[in-house]
């Protein structure tokens, strides 16, 4: 285990080089100067002497190379600037956001399973059903439709025709009416992905031998499916769960601005349009540490849960 | 379930044609011009002369959907020409050569694929400013890496085969065979996911758009129609849904294809066919 641990690892070390790089670089082409952005305040543009001794003070004309270098040791030490607009610690900020987007996705991610599991499951078993027809067209539509219009759908029915449900916002801590409608939006449509891979995996469990075995010796379908199919489905559903996380991540940028969550999402849309340049790339840097984190996180449970990896990695 | 199927396939043909059929013909079919805004006429329910009635600028929404229709299409196509050029080359480079710049190669489509896609997008766009060329370059950015991984397996999959022998015994060069040899042989599943994805391109452009970052008003765009819709929702979700269709028909539409596709090119759908539960 700790072999596997150390080789997975290692390997991160060049990914997470270059995820810095590819990040610096966006943020070194970007047009429009940090010291004159800094400098900017309600009083107009800065006077340019000012920005010239600024840039000498904070070492700003120095070559990318340098500048990067100087960066990646300051992330290194989680640090990740200060914001250009408000002043707070990049690193706060961040992590403030990141937990009402961790709650929103959490509880949509149990919403896709719920739906998504038994459809899924159902589709493959009654293959060629209406059933199967029926879970088919939803998933289809369900990658169709994009998400931003879906969330507006379900405001105008719940919250603006039945009344029901608040449109947007926060609401106090712990407040479960105004999760309802973000988590339903991105809850059905990472469902509409899942339901297809569970069907999937669920349809190549079924066409194995040891299923063909176990009909054989005349066990009843509903053993056959349930004990000797979905166990063995249960493994991609680990990277199902995987995926879905970070598909949940990625309709949380859009469907946080509609509904005014205060998540990641809705914090760099806010940031691009004030031209927050430390914020978007603190935000940057974060997701794509937590995606590798969850992605080694997969890996570890695989290895945990499927003997044969762990013998081979034994050998 | 063939039936089905067969039927999507049939179906999204009809709606693609009649796509492009609309987006070339656009100014015939559009009443008005799509980006002259009429105070007077603005907000107003769907009539006969404005047959999705206008928008808060009074501009016909019938014909900023039609218009729409061009950008979306161009969108789409461009990115997916582009990014599936630029993965299949660096994907057959991996596959093909193999060592030191296959490793370079793949640990740069991980960290790609580190940064969920749309943040990377937005973070395209937060730098670089929005604007159609920054909108269209972030997503090829996004898009790129699912190319690469894709054609650097299927060259390893044909790897020791014996018309590759064949060829290079023949005293092809490197270049030959992986342009001639190993390209047409990929070609189908490359088919299959850039039909796809240009249904993901459209949904990503209109999402950026949405946001107001991808393409500018007063240019007809679905997203950013949708975003104008905003503050009407309550009085006016006509104006939020009618664009919001366009896009899932169009999107729909491709899904389907790539869908169909698969599944006439794929083998091993003839042998799902055979199995009966």
């Amino acid at each position: 285990m700790l072999s596997f641990l150390a080789k997975r690892l290692l390997l991160l070390l060049p990914v997470l080089l270059l995820v810095s790089i590819i990040a610096f670089s966006l943020f070194y082409l970007s047009p429009g100067d940090p010291a004159e952005i800094l400098l900017t305040g309600p009083q107009g543009p800065p006077d340019p002497a000012a920005v010239q001794e600024f840039r000498e003070r904070e070492g700003l004309n120095d070559p990318a190379a340098i500048l990067y270098m100087r960066w990646l040791s300051k992330v290194a030490q989680g640090d990740l600037g200060y914001s250009y607009v408000s002043g707070e610690r990049v690193s706060d900020a961040v992590l403030g956001s990141f937990m009402p987007t961790l709650r929103l996705s959490l509880i949509s991610l149990l919403i896709s399973l719920m739906i998504s599991f038994p459809l899924g499951i159902l589709s493959a078993v009654k293959r060629g059903s209406a059933i199967d027809c029926l879970g088919m067209t939803i998933s289809l539509l369900g990658v169709s439709v994009p998400n931003f219009w879906l969330a507006y759908l379900l405001i105008i029915l719940f919250a603006l025709n039945l009344d029901i449900l608040p449109v947007a916002g926060y609401g106090q801590e712990g407040d479960i009416l105004h999760l309802i409608l973000p988590a339903a939006t991105l809850g059905i449509s990472a469902a509409a992905v899942t339901c297809r891979m569970i069907r999937t995996s669920m349809l190549e469990a079924l066409g194995q031998d040891y299923i063909a075995a176990a009909r054989a010796r005349g066990l009843p379908e509903r053993s056959v499916v349930l004990r000797h199919a979905l166990r063995n489905v249960l493994l991609p559903v680990i990277t199902v769960v995987s995926l879905n996380f970070t598909y949940l991540l990625n309709g949380s940028a859009v469907v946080e601005t509609v509904f005014a969550w205060p998540g990641i999402g809705n914090l760099m849309t806010r940031c691009i349009f004030s031209r927050d340049y430390p914020m978007i790339l603190g935000c940057m840097l974060f997701l794509a540490f937590i995606t590798l984190a969850l992605n080694l996180l997969t890996d570890i449970c695989y290895y945990y849960l499927n003997p044969r990896m762990r013998h081979e990695a034994g050998n | 379930m063939k039936l089905g199927t067969d039927l999507g396939f049939r179906l999204s043909i009809c709606a693609i044609a009649a796509l492009l059929l609309l987006a070339i013909a656009a100014p015939c079919i559009a009443p008005h011009d799509p980006e002259r805004a009429q105070p007077e006429l603005r907000l107003k329910d769907p009539c006969g002369a404005y047959p999705l009635g206008t928008d808060h600028l009074g501009r016909c929404i019938f014909s900023r959907v039609v218009f729409g229709i061009r950008i979306s299409l161009f969108i789409g196509l461009v990115v997916v020409l582009i990014s599936a050029s630029i993965g299949m080359i660096l994907g057959e480079a991996a596959g093909y050569y193999g060592g030191i710049l296959d490793e370079a190669i793949m640990r740069l489509v991980d960290a790609f694929l580190s940064f969920p896609s749309i943040f990377l997008a937005l973070a395209v766009i937060g730098f670089l400013g929005s604007g159609l060329t920054n909108l269209m370059l972030s997503l090829i950015l996004v898009e790129w890496t699912g190319y690469a991984r894709l054609v650097r397996s299927e060259v390893l999959s044909l790897q020791g085969k014996e018309f590759l022998e064949a060829a290079r015994s023949l005293g092809a060069s490197d270049l030959c065979i992986m342009s001639r040899h190993i390209l047409p042989n990929i070609l189908p599943s490359l088919l299959v996911m850039a039909t796809l994805s240009v249904g993901y391109a459209i949904l990503g452009a209109a999402s950026l758009s949405f946001l107001g970052l991808g393409v500018q008003p007063p240019t007809p765009e679905w997203g950013s129609m949708m975003n104008d819709a905003r503050p009407f929702i309550r009085s006016h979700p006509l104006m939020m849904i009618f664009p919001g269709t366009a896009i899932t028909i169009t999107v729909l539409a491709f899904h389907l294809l790539g869908d169909g596709i698969r599944k006439k090119l794929n083998p091993r759908s003839e042998w799902e066919k055979q199995l009966r539960f």
